[in-house]
């Protein structure tokens, strides 16, 4: 049997539409990136639970540098999330980027696969 | 949690250094390159190669200690050991050997590191191909290369300190003033101003511009650490200065990454690097202010002043005032990466920073810093402090 890795729920979730963290069981701690434990208490028992999908943006970059695996340039931010956990994501309107900026997130296929990127709230749709 | 523990007694000392000339295409193995910069810093450490009895690198490094063994033809090995991480981890592996040393296990350990960066594998380029991997919390979300990945995190620390790309520049014109006295630099003779720097093409916006990023490097460099009352007596028979390692450490508070940064609790500061300093300070019995000289492991820009601040060379927050009035630079109060730094002369990956702090001990840098006594060589996770007796 191949082994089952600790991510896959989180992308399992994306294909579904939804936004998942991982809950620890013994102590409700969140954590993300995924772990096979928590890192709080040790346990290995946890719950996937969703996320509210809102975060306001800490930090922005545009990768300017065309590269072989990543031509176009993309706006990569780094989300602090309210549930209290930080995701990295890429900006569907990078002309609204700011730090601060309220986001929400929006699966989307990118480079043909589905992604949680993330729109500001004045950015429409 | 136990307290941390003086695991460097100060009682090894750095006897040897050697390393090859730092190009962008050797024409040379890799092996060739590592073999070179070992046999020449058991030259200069006045050993054969039988004294040497432990080798040691760190990861990423693609020289294997049985072939390096081959290579230079070493009767015995009795002791290996791989530090951890990439450059991040450079100067653990004088802490690894100084516990060695100290403990008996070895008596003489060869640290190495070479690459063909440049011409043969290079490093930092984006090797991801998001249709053949699973996806990806980074990698899929755009941060590919080491420049996009460091500047994520580099961004908050900038942003709290005021901090642009000027900034940025003002910092690199002093470590190139640096690079173009050292004839061993790359960038010998071709010193920058801020119009150059700004000129410099973005890589990643608003962050690191190519003169920020540092070199692709052929090269190898190669140390020897020693007992210190070998080394003492081997100074006294040579009149050259003996150059002891003080204090050397890692630290890896939870949270803190080498590389994807981005889930510690507090994104402004370097916890993990205080970590590291307090526990130098606490080793060797010195402050920030005892030190004469400094090299600050610099894969890009913005990672000197994060280090600078968190290795207490001033204090938090006010980095940006030191950079403004150049105190890194020649002439400067705290001088920092004399050979020019991993921007201006090469990028082994940091382990060329030590070479230069024990350059600066013996008195032989190309940009000596007069009476120079104690030098601090700094990395985020870990670090080392000489001492020139």
């Amino acid at each position: 049997m191949q082994a089952r890795r600790d991510q896959d729920f989180f992308w399992e979730g994306i294909d579904r539409g939804e936004l998942l963290v991982q809950t620890c069981d013994a102590c409700d701690t969140i954590r993300h990136p995924p772990q096979p434990r928590c890192a709080a208490c040790g346990s290995d028992a946890w719950r996937a639970e969703p996320l509210s999908g809102e975060g306001t943006i800490l930090a922005f970059l545009e990768s300017v540098h065309p590269s072989r695996r990543d031509e176009e340039p993309r706006c990569v931010c780094l989300v602090e999330l309210p549930e209290g956990i930080r995701m990295v994501s890429s900006l569907l309107d990078p002309e609204n980027a700011a730090n601060g900026a309220a986001v929400r997130f929006e699966i989307t296929e990118y480079d043909g696969q589905k992604l949680p990127l993330v729109r500001t709230a004045g950015g429409g749709q | 949690m136990s307290a941390l523990t003086k695991i460097a007694e100060g009682q090894t000392a750095i006897t040897g250094i050697g390393q090859t000339a730092y190009t962008k295409e050797s024409g040379r193995t890799v092996m060739s390159l590592c073999a070179e910069a070992s046999m020449k810093a058991i030259e200069d450490a006045g050993l054969e190669r039988g004294d040497i009895d432990g080798l040691i690198s760190f990861t990423m490094d693609t020289n294997s200690d049985h072939d390096l063994q081959s290579a230079i033809g070493l009767p015995l090995v009795r002791w290996t050991a791989k530090a951890p991480f990439g450059g991040e981890g450079a100067y653990a592996t004088f802490q690894l050997a100084a516990a060695a040393i100290e403990s008996g296990q070895a008596s003489n350990v060869l640290i190495f590191r070479a690459f063909n960066e440049r011409s043969e594998a290079r490093f930092g380029q984006p090797n991801f191909n998001p249709k053949a991997m699973p996806r990806d919390y980074h990698r899929s979300l755009g941060l590919v290369t080491p420049g996009q990945v460091y500047a994520m995190w580099h961004k908050p620390f900038l942003d709290a300190r005021g901090m642009t790309s000027e900034d940025l520049g003002l910092l690199v014109v002093q470590m190139r003033a640096w690079a173009a006295n050292n004839p061993d630099a790359w960038f010998y003779g071709r010193p920058i101003t801020l119009e150059d720097h700004q000129r410099s093409r973005w890589i990643v916006k608003p962050v690191l511009r190519l003169y920020d990023f540092c070199q692709e490097t052929d090269g190898g460099v190669a140390f020897v650490v020693s007992r210190l009352d070998q080394a003492r007596a081997q100074g006294q028979n040579s009149g050259r200065p003996v150059v002891r390692v003080l204090g050397a450490q890692q630290a890896w508070p939870l949270g803190e990454s080498m590389m994807y940064n981005y889930y510690k609790p507090n994104l402004t500061y370097a916890e993990d690097t205080e970590v590291v300093a307090k526990a130098l300070w606490e080793q060797t019995g010195l402050s920030p202010a005892e030190i004469d000289v400094s090299t600050i492991y610099d894969n890009f820009s913005p990672s000197i002043p994060i280090s600078y601040e968190g290795y207490g060379l001033c204090k938090r927050g006010e980095v940006r005032d030191a950079i403004r009035a150049g105190e890194l630079g020649p002439g400067g109060s705290t001088p920092v990466n004399t050979n020019g730094g991993l921007i201006g002369e090469a990028y082994l990956h940091g382990l060329n920073n030590a070479a230069e702090c024990v350059r600066q001990m013996r008195g032989t840098s190309a940009n000596q810093i007069e009476d120079a006594k104690i030098a601090l060589c700094a990395g985020r996770q870990c670090g080392m402090v000489l001492a020139r007796e």
